[in-house]
């Protein structure tokens, strides 16, 4: 069974991976600001005409 | 929200650049629209062919006794297009549209992402030519042959480069949670590959797992399960994150929460895997390893449902009037659902019940139809208009694919799940005297044919909503006019960002100036350099057999066993009894570990639609086994496996033998130096004349050299090695596999190999 010992190694590995890019994002701020990047999302809108939310059952064109 | 809003949070966000210049840039729309035409098509292909299996497992004739079209071969056909092929291009699809608006920043190279583009459809093509021909290793999700299998890893890494190029290059500092899961998918999806790839080539589509038996099964499993964690889960995730904000128009519920959500899921995700091989011969210390974690996965996974589900409270009158958020709510609920029934099967004492039955199709189906399809569509619906600049074509014709698309996955899931609990506690029902209650596996197929026929019910339905959708994008298609390109102005947030030189030496110099990419790279070469070089001397001194009476195949059932592969056979039975009494009174003694020292690669199987197969050898004689390939309804009345007449007549390739023993020579089967020329050869001919005279005594003539005798050879020998006493103390130094079958029983063999 010491296929299980790489699989472990690998497995840490990436965990380890994702702990430094954590970290990282901890110390860089990235967290700091938990509150605009969700409406920052729907500040780009690039699209011309809008999707027809408000028209109900009915062909938009 | 409101635009004015809008701006004055994008104003807010890039004041610390201000005196930096905004750079005008454009976002690529025509490799979105590129990976969203595949998805449609190679989706309709996925679920086509899905459909073709669910309809030959109530009508076995539907495969017109073609062998290309055969259950066994389009199993791993339908599940590779439907997870690479409409999964795939989806993720890709979203990710390349949100990723460039989230970085605010254009792909990292145009050549990169087309590349990748057309490397991917190439895998497609090739994998949908190269699974009916029966080239497969057999193991899930993985069957794709090695030259396949590298271009894979090819345009795997070129996705990655474009990715992480992008969000170097981005301009928005913050990196939205969506592309953390997108990370997550490139980074992890690489290691699976990789670790699990590990074959040694026995030809240009031939080739063998380097892991064999239990070691290959825990790859294997490690790999299938996390393949739906970081291919299915994540970068559909990061999808939610930023194609549900967008289409409810408001943040999502807690930001804080998806950051949590994140981090929780990968921490914990990539520990899971075991619970594929509960009551397996895998440690009990890893099962139990694996079915803590899988519970534990309960927290992030509904944590992240409710903030999808949260995000449209107060917008709940959206959700009425707009298909894609209907399909987006209902894809969040499937999660939600697949996500507690998964840990609720990784406690062992469900999964005995559960495994091996139609429990599990309806588990994974909940996923792809529910998870997947649902949010794939909502998606499709939310980019094209926008691609096109102009509205959608129907509301009304969405809304139908909507309905339609439900009431197919529900005639797809509730009969399954019927089904599944039928077979479990059919197989395990004992009367008050202590005997199996359906003793004959049959019966318990006959009385679930119901359910298969309304399970194709439920994909017919669910295809012809896709139908639906298709015409509706295409007509929302013609009444616009393709925006090739977006353009859009962002603040860079650093001063350094300057462009990428498009030098002749531009990789080097991005490379250079890139020092984390350039180790992550290192890395993964220096990675991919040790595993080829560490792993196989690693593992081989491992095969020395723990049961000394477990020898290597014969030539003749090596070559049987490359036909088992070929032809799928794993698809529907299962070689791993499990040590439960219901179990051993059926099919034999339990499986053990020791005995699949050679099986490179493992055939466990997952699924018992047909009886397990461990114990076969020797139950029935030769010639049971010759008319039941020929036509199992002429032995088995009522069986739902599919006529091999193909076996009866194709002859018997022989000219890859010597390749085939040497390539698993090399990876530790101990066949003796030599033995592939000549000896080999004379052995083959020898066990396949025993075999055409033992079919002469069933009144059956037929030829020495048909595909057919070394499949027959195979069945007789699984699972005979463990019977054969007394076990000889030495360790087998040399092996001459001979031909001493025969068709009643395995004595005669055992002694011989005992003796040697």
């Amino acid at each position: 069974m010491n296929v299980i010992l790489i699989l472990i190694i690998l497995s840490l590995g990436i965990a380890l991976f994702f702990l430094g890019g954590f970290i990282w994002s901890v110390r860089s701020g990235q967290f700091d600001d938990t509150c605009t990047p969700s409406m920052r999302v729907l500040a780009d809108e690039d699209h011309a005409k809008p999707f027809p939310n408000s028209t109900k059952n009915t062909k938009a064109t | 929200m409101s635009l004015a809003a809008s701006q004055n949070i994008s104003a807010v966000a890039s004041s610390p650049a201000r005196s930096v210049q905004a750079e005008t840039f454009k976002y690529d729309n025509a490799i979105v629209r590129a990976f969203a035409i595949a998805t449609v098509v190679w989706g309709l292909v996925g679920m086509t062919a899905g459909l073709l299996c669910a309809v030959q497992l109530f009508f076995p004739g539907a495969n017109l006794d073609f062998q290309f079209i055969t259950f066994g071969r389009l199993r791993p056909l339908h599940t590779n297009a439907v997870i690479f092929a409409f999964v795939g291009n989806g993720m890709f699809m979203g990710i390349y549209y949100s990723l460039q608006r989230l970085c605010k920043a254009r792909m990292f190279s145009d050549f990169v992402s087309w590349f990748h583009f057309w490397g991917w459809q190439a895998i497609i093509v090739s994998a949908a030519l190269t699974l009916p021909l029966g080239l497969t290793t057999s193991k899930e999700y993985a069957e794709l042959e090695w030259p396949i299998k590298i271009a894979i890893t090819v345009v795997w890494v070129a996705f990655t480069i474009n990715l992480i190029g992008t969000i170097l290059r981005r301009r928005e500092k913050h990196m939205y949670v969506a592309i953390w899961f997108y990370i997550a998918t490139a980074l992890t999806v690489a290691v699976l590959h990789l670790t699990n790839s590990m074959v040694i080539p026995a030809g240009w589509f031939k080739s063998y797992s380097m892991y064999a038996g239990v070691q290959d099964a825990l790859v294997q499993w490690w790999y299938g399960h996390n393949a739906v964690a970081f291919f299915l889960t994540t970068p559909y995730l990061g999808m939610m994150y930023y194609f549900l904000p967008k289409a409810a128009n408001r943040p999502v519920f807690s930001y804080r929460l998806s950051i949590i959500h994140f981090w929780a899921l990968i921490f914990v995700y990539i520990w899971a895997g075991p619970h594929h091989l509960l009551y397996t011969a895998l440690p009990d210390w890893a099962q139990s390893l694996g079915m803590v974690f899988s519970l534990m996965l309960i927290a992030p996974s509904w944590g992240g449902m409710l903030n999808g589900l949260l995000t449209l409270r107060g917008a709940w009158d959206k959700v009425r009037q707009d298909p894609m958020l209907k399909f987006m709510v209902v894809a969040i609920t499937a999660y939600g659902m697949a996500t507690l029934e998964g840990p609720t099967l990784a406690i062992k004492s469900v999964n005995s019940l559960s495994h091996y039955t139609d429990w599990t199709i309806a588990h994974v189906h909940t996923g792809a139809l529910g998870w997947n399809g649902f949010l794939t569509f909502s998606v499709l619906y939310w980019i094209f208009p926008r691609l096109y600049n102009t509205r959608l074509y129907s509301i009304k014709l969405a809304n139908y694919h909507f309905w339609i698309a439900l009431l197919g996955m529900m005639f797809y899931v509730v009969p399954m799940y019927v089904a599944g609990v039928t077979e479990g506690l059919m197989w395990k029902q004992f009367t008050a005297d202590g005997f199996l209650q359906y003793p004959n596996f049959l019966e318990t197929v006959v009385q679930i044919v119901p359910m298969y026929k309304l399970r194709a019910i439920g994909g017919t339905l669910y295809i012809a909503g896709v139908w639906l959708m298709v015409y509706n994008l295409y007509r929302t298609a013609k009444s616009g006019v393709f925006v090739k390109e977006t353009e859009a102005q962002a603040v860079p947030f650093r001063r350094e960002h300057a462009p990428v030189e498009r030098g002749p030496h531009w990789i080097h110099r991005w490379l250079e100036a890139k020092p984390l990419t350039f180790t992550v790279l290192s890395v993964l070469a220096i990675l991919i350099g040790g595993m080829v070089e560490i792993i196989p001397m690693y593992l081989v001194k491992e095969n020395v057999p723990t049961i000394s009476s477990v020898k290597p195949y014969t030539p003749l059932e090596l070559l049987g066993r490359d036909i088992y592969i070929r032809e799928g056979c794993v698809g529907c039975h299962s070689q791993m009894v499990r040590p439960f009494r219901s179990e051993t009174e059926r099919y034999g003694e339990y499986s053990k570990a020791g005995e699949f020292v050679y099986d490179h690669p493992f055939l466990w199987g997952s699924k018992r639609t047909g009886p397990d197969l461990h114990r076969e050898g020797g139950k029935y004689p030769d010639a049971w086994h010759y008319n039941h390939l020929e036509n199992p309804r002429s032995t088995s009345p009522g069986s739902i496996m599919p006529n091999y007449p193909w076996l009866l007549s194709q002859k018997l390739d022989t000219t890859s033998l010597p390749a085939r023993i040497q390539a698993l020579r090399k990876i530790g089967v101990p066949y003796p130096d030599g033995f592939e020329n000549g000896p080999a050869q004379k052995d083959l001919q020898e066990q396949s004349e025993k075999i055409v005279a033992n079919l002469k005594t069933g009144s059956i003539t037929a030829n020495d050299n048909r595909e057919i005798i070394a499949v027959i050879a195979y069945l007789q020998r699984l699972g005979t090695d463990i019977k054969a006493a007394p076990p000889v103390a030495t360790p087998p130094a040399t092996v001459q596999p001979t031909a001493e079958l025969d068709s009643h029983g395995q004595d005669a063999r055992a002694t011989t190999t005992a003796a040697k």
